[in-house]
């Protein structure tokens, strides 16, 4: 799966994250994660965002996540939505997301 | 018997309330994807859903799914998400007719086959918001094996029924509630009553969940977690009704050690659905 456009999803309310997903010109996969919770929780969180794009086979492009201290299932959930939403996929292979 | 007094709302794109509303515990906990949704984040919310059906601290808690209206373009995907998630029941909005909850059981059944649920494990509730769903609430409760609820929504009703809505909801809602409980009770499922809006109001929440424990309904909709404990705490059994449903459950076993084909207490007869009323009685004791 490829990112083929700008995307955001969530919000940076309390227990939520903002994911912006962009094309990468360098066709490589750089993971940005700034989160006030980032000493305690940052290999946990950048874990949680590697698996989730792992799923959906992205291997290219530009992850940037704003957390305000989401949970496992939140994280997964807006980092799935960017990505679809950069990729302008309509289809949703819910193995993928599981 | 599952206990659903409270079915506590809580919109499918608001990651905090996703987060924590299984602290408060209701009997059941509805994830809205349909009106707390705006058009624009119904994918998101659907994803969040997903995975919050999935995390482990809800396992515990009955979880419902509001899904939009099949004929919408995000029903069907709502629907693949909440069967595919795990959902225990799925909630259809504006049901008006048997045939959409037919249309819906079908669907479902679909869904599970594909990934691999057992045939129907996913439940049904139908919410009823116009003249024409409370008309046809009898088909509706009696539409499919799955149904194991009906809900009154009351705003939408009385756009519908051009009325005017007073502070207890009594006059306008009369028929509505009474129609809706009486399906319920004719299809042997539960019957939850309408969602009470004013959050800083409890006098007022508390005189309507009196009205709807008098009616009948097995609980009502909740639009907020301070309305649990509330709810809870009136639904539950005075000490005198539970000493009194205990001494009929010690008559009836009595009575079945001796052989005895009728059973009395205090010197009046003791029917079965008094039995079974005592049953519920220190049920609601103990979840209370």
């Amino acid at each position: 799966m490829k990112v083929l456009k700008e995307a955001i999803a969530g919000t940076l309310e309390s227990s939520d994250l903002l994911v912006k997903v962009a094309p990468s010109e360098k066709e490589t996969l750089d993971i940005v994660i700034k989160s006030e919770v980032i000493k305690q929780f940052g290999k946990q969180i950048r874990r949680v965002v590697t698996e989730t794009l792992g799923k959906l086979s992205v291997s290219a492009g530009s992850i940037v996540i704003e957390d305000k201290g989401a949970l496992d299932c939140v994280i997964q959930a807006r980092v799935q939505a960017a990505v679809l939403r950069g990729c302008g996929s309509e289809d949703i292979d819910w193995r993928r997301l599981s | 018997m599952k206990l659903r007094r409270s079915m506590l709302f809580v919109p499918g794109d608001n990651a905090a309330m996703l987060s924590t509303s299984f602290v408060f515990k209701p009997d059941s906990i509805m994830f809205d994807l349909e009106d707390a949704v705006s058009p624009r984040e119904k994918d998101s919310a659907r994803l969040m859903v997903f995975q919050a059906l999935r995390h482990p601290a809800y396992c515990e808690i009955e979880k419902v799914v509001r899904v939009n209206e099949l004929n919408t373009e995000f029903g069907a995907k709502d629907l693949e998400a909440a069967v595919r998630g795990g959902a225990d029941i799925v909630r259809l909005p504006k049901t008006e007719s048997a045939e959409e909850i037919r249309a819906l059981d079908g669907r479902v059944a679909t869904i599970e086959q594909e990934c691999g649920r057992p045939s129907g494990d996913t439940k049904i509730m139908a919410a009823v918001e116009s003249a024409s769903g409370v008309v046809n609430a009898v088909s509706i409760a009696t539409a499919s094996p799955r149904m194991v609820a009906i809900a009154l929504a009351g705003f939408d009703y009385l756009v519908d029924m051009h009325a005017k809505r007073s502070d207890g909801w009594e006059p306008e809602l009369f028929y509505a509630r009474a129609a809706v409980l009486h399906a319920a009770r004719a299809a042997h499922i539960d019957a939850f009553d309408v969602a009470y809006g004013n959050v800083t109001d409890d006098e007022g929440f508390l005189r309507e969940v009196g009205i709807a424990k008098q009616l009948g309904f097995n609980g009502k909709s909740l639009i907020h977690p301070k309305q649990i404990e509330l709810l809870h705490k009136a639904y539950a059994p005075t000490d005198a009704e539970v000493n009194h449903a205990r001494r009929v459950i010690a008559a009836a076993e009595e009575a079945r050690r001796k052989g005895l084909g009728v059973i009395s207490l205090d010197g009046k007869m003791i029917d079965p659905p008094v039995i079974e009323e005592a049953h519920m009685t220190l049920e609601l004791a103990q979840a209370a």
